[in-house]
């Protein structure tokens, strides 16, 4: 059935009905090439962004909240309020004990220091970190390494450094590693260096939690935590939860809203997640109808091929060329058309999203990165372009034959 | 079209043998298109029954109509209705292109029937590159590649001048010397003399039926 396909014939007789009149074949084929640039287009950028969002959070895992403590609200159990209830170093194994869900469970501390090296200094905040928090938020390390176990069990002085930090300190061929920065006049020695993500949390300057908690006498309490949630649990519950057993063990009232601050970057995650699938429904739905859009102008234009080539298809009929002969013709042409148009679309997408990613896709203040489309889309797109093609071109093809070849053959 | 229906023929009793050159006459109304549209299995006939080559023509769906057409008829009409954008050769070459023939058969088969009407020295021409007694013998051409067993020509000098006219006439003579038979449908009266046979349609019946003596040209 097929054979056709590799007849030179077919391919002529479709070039000829083509060319006779080249602006209405370019005209159609428009249709159906902004469709297909559109959707290309559209999937790319959404694509761009989706990377962008998720390279600025990093690694971080995204179903996590941070919590700390605030001011109560309300008085409790004789307490007045107004008094600030910290979180505790010893509360946390309760913590971890009485919720359900918990993978990860990091206290973290900070405050803001003066880091100087030689003659040069600068203001950074620092954190006093376990190593956990590599895992939690993957610090792409440029040099060296992060903060180990052994640096916390002998409370080391070591630290390490963001790319940011190292600028400011160091020359661009100076190694840092190994040599010694003051911060807040107590020196350390550096043993790695980190680049920094768009979506750090907590500190470019990172030494070991038990160093922190002892050169600032910071004692049981802690800063902040980071509650990260198992799979399949809901971290707004693993939030009020939590929230709930330090109100337990801090004498703060249940319904205290105020007591503990919490930030819930899986919520947020969530919804930028529902915004990014809106917009990309939004770039199917525009694509898509774009394109049938498109297909309907290529059966439209047929339609009319068809009305005028009425006289021509009866003379074929005449002179023995079968319905189905006609009809294949017609489809042939239709698919033609669209794929070629399709395929032209599909390469000057690609070109959009070249010249997109050029403009915008690089520095660190890039919209979008590596905007593109996966090739099995294309793929879909490609099938799609031809299953419409076919299914529109049927419509000409059926009129051309449904009319009798005499009648055909009488109309001038 | 057509949905009225209207009885245009009332009893044809016509029996053509092979190499017979038949001349159907008639005014316009007489019913003589539709006759020949019927022979020509471009048009179904409503009751009655119609034999081709032995072969009943009846209740043909379209594919099946469609080979009839191109193995047994060759068709020449008053506008030529060659296909415009095609060249001579080209045009002569289609019914073969539906007969699945080679491209290089067709190509001989064509250039072949395209010298025997005297024009190949024309074959890469565009239809409105040529002149209309030129146009009619491409169409003959065309109608004779496929080697149908009646060859069927509706007005085929309606569209010509008188000294043209003689021209395709004497040729269609010439090839049914070589044994084709023919069916011309005309309403000229000098035409019809250059068949071997009239047959006078008159408001869908058989008015007269005779053979004559051809009108030969020199």
């Amino acid at each position: 059935m097929f054979k056709f396909l590799f007849d030179i014939d077919t391919w002529q007789e479709l070039k000829e009905s083509l060319t006779k009149n080249k602006l209405r074949t370019v005209i159609t084929m428009i249709g159906v090439w902004w469709g297909i640039l559109l959707l290309i287009g559209l999937l790319g950028s959404a694509k761009g962004i989706e990377n962008k969002f998720s390279v600025q959070f990093g690694d971080y895992a995204t179903n996590s909240v941070f919590i700390w403590g605030q001011s109560t609200s309300k008085a409790f159990k004789g307490y007045q309020k107004g008094r600030s209830p910290r979180l505790k170093f010893s509360q946390l194994e309760k913590i971890k004990n009485q919720v359900k869900g918990i993978k990860f469970l990091l206290p973290r501390n900070a405050r803001d220091a003066r880091v100087v090296r030689g003659v040069q200094y600068a203001y950074f905040t620092l954190s006093g970190d376990f190593p956990l928090l590599d895992k939690i938020q993957k610090k792409d390390l440029i040099a060296g390494r992060f903060i180990n176990q052994s640096d916390i069990d002998d409370s080391k002085k070591v630290v390490v450094i963001s790319d940011e930090v190292f600028k400011q300190l160091f020359d661009a061929d100076e190694n840092a590693i190994g040599d010694f920065i003051k911060i807040n006049d107590i020196n350390h020695k550096v043993v790695g260096v980190f680049e920094s993500g768009d979506f750090d949390f907590g500190g470019e300057l990172h030494i070991p939690f038990s160093t922190f908690q002892n050169v600032y006498n910071q004692g049981d309490n802690i800063g902040w935590i980071t509650v990260t949630g198992e799979k399949g649990f809901d971290i707004r519950q693993i939030e009020k939860d939590v929230k709930l057993v330090l109100k337990n063990l801090n004498y703060v009232h249940p319904e205290d809203n105020r007591a503990f601050g919490s930030f819930n970057l899986g919520e947020l995650f969530e919804r930028f997640e529902g915004f990014l699938m809106g917009m990309q429904f939004l770039t199917w739905f525009v694509g898509i109808a774009t394109l049938i859009a498109g297909v309907f102008a290529i059966g439209n234009i047929l339609l009319i091929t068809v009305k005028e080539r009425t006289k021509e298809i009866g003379i074929r009929r005449a002179i023995g060329a079968t319905p189905f002969e006609i009809k294949r013709q017609i489809v042939l042409e239709s698919i033609f058309l669209t794929l070629i148009a399709g395929i032209l679309g599909i390469i000057t997408g690609g070109w959009i999203l070249i010249a997109m990613d050029y403009a915008f896709g690089h520095g660190p203040d890039s919209v979008l990165i590596n905007a593109s489309v996966p090739i099995f889309i294309v793929f879909i797109s490609v099938i799609i372009l031809v299953v419409f093609g076919s299914l529109i071109g049927l419509i000409p093809a059926n009129r051309a034959t449904n009319i009798k070849p005499i009648d055909a053959l009488r109309e001038e | 079209m057509g949905e009225s229906s209207l009885h245009v023929l009332k009893g044809i009793n016509l029996n053509v043998e092979k190499g017979e050159m038949v001349a159907i006459m008639g005014s316009s109304g007489s019913g003589k298109s539709t006759l020949l549209n019927i022979i020509g299995i471009l048009d179904e006939l409503d009751s009655g029954e119609y034999t081709l080559d032995g072969i009943e023509i009846k209740d043909l769906n379209e594919k099946k109509a469609a080979q009839y057409r191109n193995k047994f008829l060759g068709f020449v009409f008053q506008s030529f209705n060659l296909i415009n954008f095609k060249n001579a050769l080209e045009n002569v070459a289609l019914p073969l292109y539906y007969q699945g023939l080679k491209r290089k058969e067709r190509q001989e088969k064509a250039m072949f029937h395209l010298e025997k009407v005297g024009l190949s020295d024309w074959s890469t021409h565009l239809p409105n590159e040529l002149s209309g007694g030129q146009k009619q013998r491409v169409a003959i051409a065309r109608a004779l590649a496929a080697e149908p067993k009646l060859l069927l020509a509706d007005e085929p000098t309606g569209a010509l001048d008188s000294g043209t006219s003689q021209e395709i006439m004497q040729f269609l003579q010439q090839l049914n010397d070589e044994g084709k038979t023919i069916l011309i449908v005309t309403h000229e009266e000098d035409i019809s003399l250059m068949c071997k046979r009239i047959v006078r349609l008159k408001d869908g019946v058989i008015m007269e039926d005779k053979k004559i003596k051809q009108n030969r040209l020199k």
